[in-house]
C-alpha cells in the first residue's frame, strides 16, 4: 500500500542517560509505538586510554587498564597481563592461577547481581533492586576482604597476583559464600517465577542464534541465544582447565532456547551459582607455592623492557570475552595496545533485538546485554544534540507504566 | 562441529598454505599451558598478502562454519600499517578453541583494504574504527562514518598513527586548547 504521508518518526534517545546510566545514543525510527529501525552512536566517553598506555611501562598500564571500567576492573588488567606474560615468556605459578580464578569469579558475582538489580529497576521493581544490591554489598565486602579495595582492586601483577589467600581467611570466605547460597533461591524465585517479570521479559528483545553468531555476540548475550561460547571453557587460561563446570545456556533450565530477555536473566542467574561453585573448587584444589613469578618489581620491569613480540590476552569478563592485543618492541612502553571490551561486540546485536519492540521496552532490552559504554569507548567528547530527545526519566516512566498496565 | 572434521593447528596452517601457496608469508604456532593439568591453548599467527586477503579470510569458513571474529587491531609500524584480524574457531567444545590471527600490511601510500562485512557482518564497528584511528580506507564499507571519535575532530588526524598524521601536535598543545 503506498501512502503520501510520512508514517514513521525519528526519535533520538541519548547520549545522556539513554535508558541506561551510561552515554550512548540511539536513533530510533518509530511507527506509532513500534520500533522500525535503530541506529546506535558511540564515542561519547572515549578517553584515549590505549594511546596513554603506549606512554607507560607495562606495570603502570595495569593500573590504567583497571580504570577502563569500574565493574570489570579486574578482567582488563588481567587480559593485558596475560598478553604481556606471553610475550615475555613469564610462567605464572600454579597457586596464582587459582587465585586469579577466585577473583575473576567474585567479580562475575558482583557484576551479575548488580545487573539483576538494574534490570529490575528498568521495569519498575525498585524493591528488588534494593534486595539484590544488598546481596551485592556482601560481595563487595568479600572483595574488600580479599583485595583491600572494593572497586578498583589493584590485585593484578604481571606474572601472578598481589595478595594471597591464607587458611585463616577461609572461614570468612565460606561464610559469605553460604550467605549467597542461602539467598540464591529467593532471588531465583523472584526473577524466574514472578508473573510480571515473565510478562515483561518473555519474547522480548529476541536475538536468534544465527544473528548472535553472525554479529559475533559474546558472553551471556550469546549464550542466552544458545551459542556455546565462553572463553573460560573454550581456551585454557588461569586454572579453569582443572575445574569442573560447563557452558550455561538457558536450555539447561527450561529445555528450550528463545534468546529473549528472560533467557538472559536465566543465564546470568545460573552463572552466579556456577561462580560460587568455581570459587569453592578453587579454594579446595589450590596448591601451595609462590603467588608471583618475580616478586621484585625492578627486576620484572627490566625483564619486560627486553620483551619483543606480539600476543593476545583473552578472558571471560562478566559480560563476555575481553580481548587485548599487545605489541612490544624491546623498549620501556608497549608499542601498541588494543583493548576490545565485550560490549564492543554486543553493540550490533542490539539492532535485531530492538527492532519490532515497543518504546517502553527500550530500557529493559538495552539493559539486557549488560552494556558498558566506558569499556567500549576510550576517548571523551560531548556531542551537541538539539533534536527532540526522550530522556531517561521519560523512558523509565514509560517502562514502569507498561508494567503497571500489564498488572493493574 | 564433530570430532572427525576438526583439524589440528598444523593442519590448519597447512590447509591455508596449500590453498594459497603464494599468499601466506610466514606462520607461527604459539602454545601455552595453564593449570595443574597443563591444559593447552593454541594461538596461530599468519601473515598474508593484501591481494588474496579476503579469500584467505573466507577460507576460515571451510574450517569452522561459524568462526568468531573478536576484533581487527592495527598499528603504524612506521613504513606500513599493519592490520591484524583476530578470529577464533571451534568454540563450544571444551579447550578445543584455536585463535587465528591474520596479519596484513598496507603501504602508507595506499592504505586501502576491502571490507569483510559481506562475509562477517559483525566486523562493521571494528572496520569503522580502523578508518578513523589509522586512516585506513575500507572499500565497500556499508556505513561510512565515524564511530568513536566525534564529527568535529579534525580531518586527516589519525590517533593511532605515529607519523605526521598522528595526534602528536594536538597533544603537545593541549594546554592551549580553549574549550567552548
Amino acid at each position: 500500500m503506498s501512502t503520501l504521508t510520512k508514517t514513521t518518526y525519528q526519535i533520538p534517545i541519548g547520549p545522556i542517560h539513554p535508558a541506561l546510566k551510561e552515554p550512548v545514543m540511539f536513533e530510533f525510527e518509530i511507527d506509532g509505538e513500534q520500533i522500525v529501525n535503530v541506529d546506535v552512536r558511540l564515542g561519547h566517553v572515549h578517553r584515549a586510554i590505549e594511546w596513554a598506555g603506549t606512554r607507560r611501562n607495562p606495570i603502570q598500564v595495569l593500573y590504567l587498564a583497571e580504570r577502563i571500567c569500574g565493574i570489570c576492573s579486574y578482567c582488563h588488567p588481567m587480559a593485558f597481563a596475560l598478553a604481556v606474560e606471553r610475550i615475555a615468556g613469564i610462567e605464572v605459578p600454579d597457586r596464582a592461577q587459582y587465585l586469579r580464578v577466585i577473583h575473576a569469579e567474585l567479580e562475575r558475582i558482583c557484576s551479575h547481581i548488580l545487573w539483576a538489580g538494574v534490570a529490575a529497576h528498568e521495569i519498575g521493581f525498585d524493591s528488588v533492586l534494593f534486595l539484590t544490591w544488598e546481596m551485592r554489598e556482601r560481595a563487595l565486602d568479600l572483595t574488600e576482604y580479599l583485595t583491600g579495595n572494593r572497586v578498583t582492586k589493584g590485585i593484578t601483577m604481571i606474572g601472578g597476583i598481589r595478595r594471597d589467600i591464607t587458611p585463616d581467611m577461609h572461614p570468612q570466605i565460606h561464610e559469605k559464600l553460604q550467605y549467597f547460597k542461602d539467598n540464591f533461591e529467593k532471588i531465583r524465585h523472584i526473577y524466574l517465577d514472578d508473573k510480571t517479570f515473565k510478562m515483561r521479559t518473555k519474547g522480548c528483545g529476541v536475538l536468534t542464534k544465527e544473528e548472535a553468531v553472525k554479529l559475533n555476540a559474546v558472553g551471556p548475550t550469546a549464550r542466552a541465544s544458545g551459542v556455546k561460547i565462553d572463553v573460560r571453557r573454550d581456551q585454557s587460561f588461569f586454572a579453569y582447565g582443572d575445574l569442573d563446570f560447563d557452558y550455561i545456556t538457558p536450555d539447561v533450565l527450561t529445555g528450550e532456547v528463545n534468546g529473549d530477555v528472560y533467557d538472559r536473566i536465566i543465564v546470568r542467574l545460573l552463572e552466579v551459582k556456577q561462580s560460587l561453585e568455581l570459587i569453592e573448587q578453587s579454594l579446595k584444589q589450590m596448591p601451595e607455592g609462590p603467588i608471583v613469578a618475580e616478586p621484585k618489581i625492578a627486576k620484572l620491569l627490566a625483564m619486560l623492557k627486553k620483551a619483543d613480540g606480539e600476543a593476545i590476552g583473552r578472558m571471560e569478563a562478566p559480560r563476555g570475552e575481553v580481548f587485548h592485543y599487545v605489541k612490544m618492541n624491546g623498549s620501556e612502553c608497549p608499542y601498541f595496545w588494543k583493548v576490545r571490551a565485550p560490549t564492543y561486540s554486543n553493540i550490533l546485536p542490539w539492532i535485531p533485538m530492538l527492532k519490532g519492540e515497543q518504546i517502553a521496552d527500550i530500557p529493559i532490552v538495552a539493559a539486557s546485554t549488560d552494556p558498558c559504554m566506558s569499556c567500549t569507548n576510550r576517548v571523551t567528547f560531548i556531542e551537541k544534540n538539539n533534536s527532540y530527545t526522550l530522556d531517561r526519566e521519560e523512558l523509565h516512566r514509560r517502562s514502569v507504566e507498561k508494567t503497571r498496565r500489564l498488572c493493574p | 562441529m564433530s570430532q572427525e572434521s576438526r583439524l589440528t593447528p598444523e593442519q590448519i596452517v597447512q590447509s591455508f598454505q596449500e590453498t594459497f601457496p603464494n599468499n601466506i608469508r610466514d606462520s607461527r604456532i604459539e602454545r601455552h599451558t595453564a593449570g595443574l593439568k597443563k591444559t593447552e591453548l593454541v594461538h596461530i599467527w599468519m601473515r598474508m598478502d593484501r591481494e588474496k586477503f579476503k579469500d584467505i579470510l573466507k577460507h576460515i569458513m571451510t574450517i569452522d562454519k561459524a568462526p568468531h571474529l573478536a576484533v581487527v587491531s592495527g598499528y603504524d609500524s612506521n613504513e606500513t600499517i599493519e592490520l591484524i584480524y583476530h578470529f577464533s574457531v571451534y568454540h563450544g567444545t571444551p579447550y578445543q578453541e584455536l585463535s587465528l590471527n591474520f596479519v596484513v600490511s598496507l603501504p602508507k601510500a595506499d592504505p586501502t583494504i576491502e571490507t569483510i562485512t559481506d562475509v562477517y557482518p559483525g566486523a562493521l564497528i571494528t572496520e569503522q574504527e580502523k578508518q578513523e584511528m589509522l586512516g585506513v580506507v575500507v572499500k565497500g564499507i556499508p556505513v561510512n562514518r565515524r564511530v568513536f571519535i566525534s564529527d568535529d575532530f579534525p580531518k586527516g588526524v589519525y590517533p593511532w598513527r605515529r607519523d605526521e598524521t598522528g595526534p602528536a601536535k594536538m597533544v603537545k598543545n593541549l594546554h592551549h586548547e580553549v574549550k567552548p
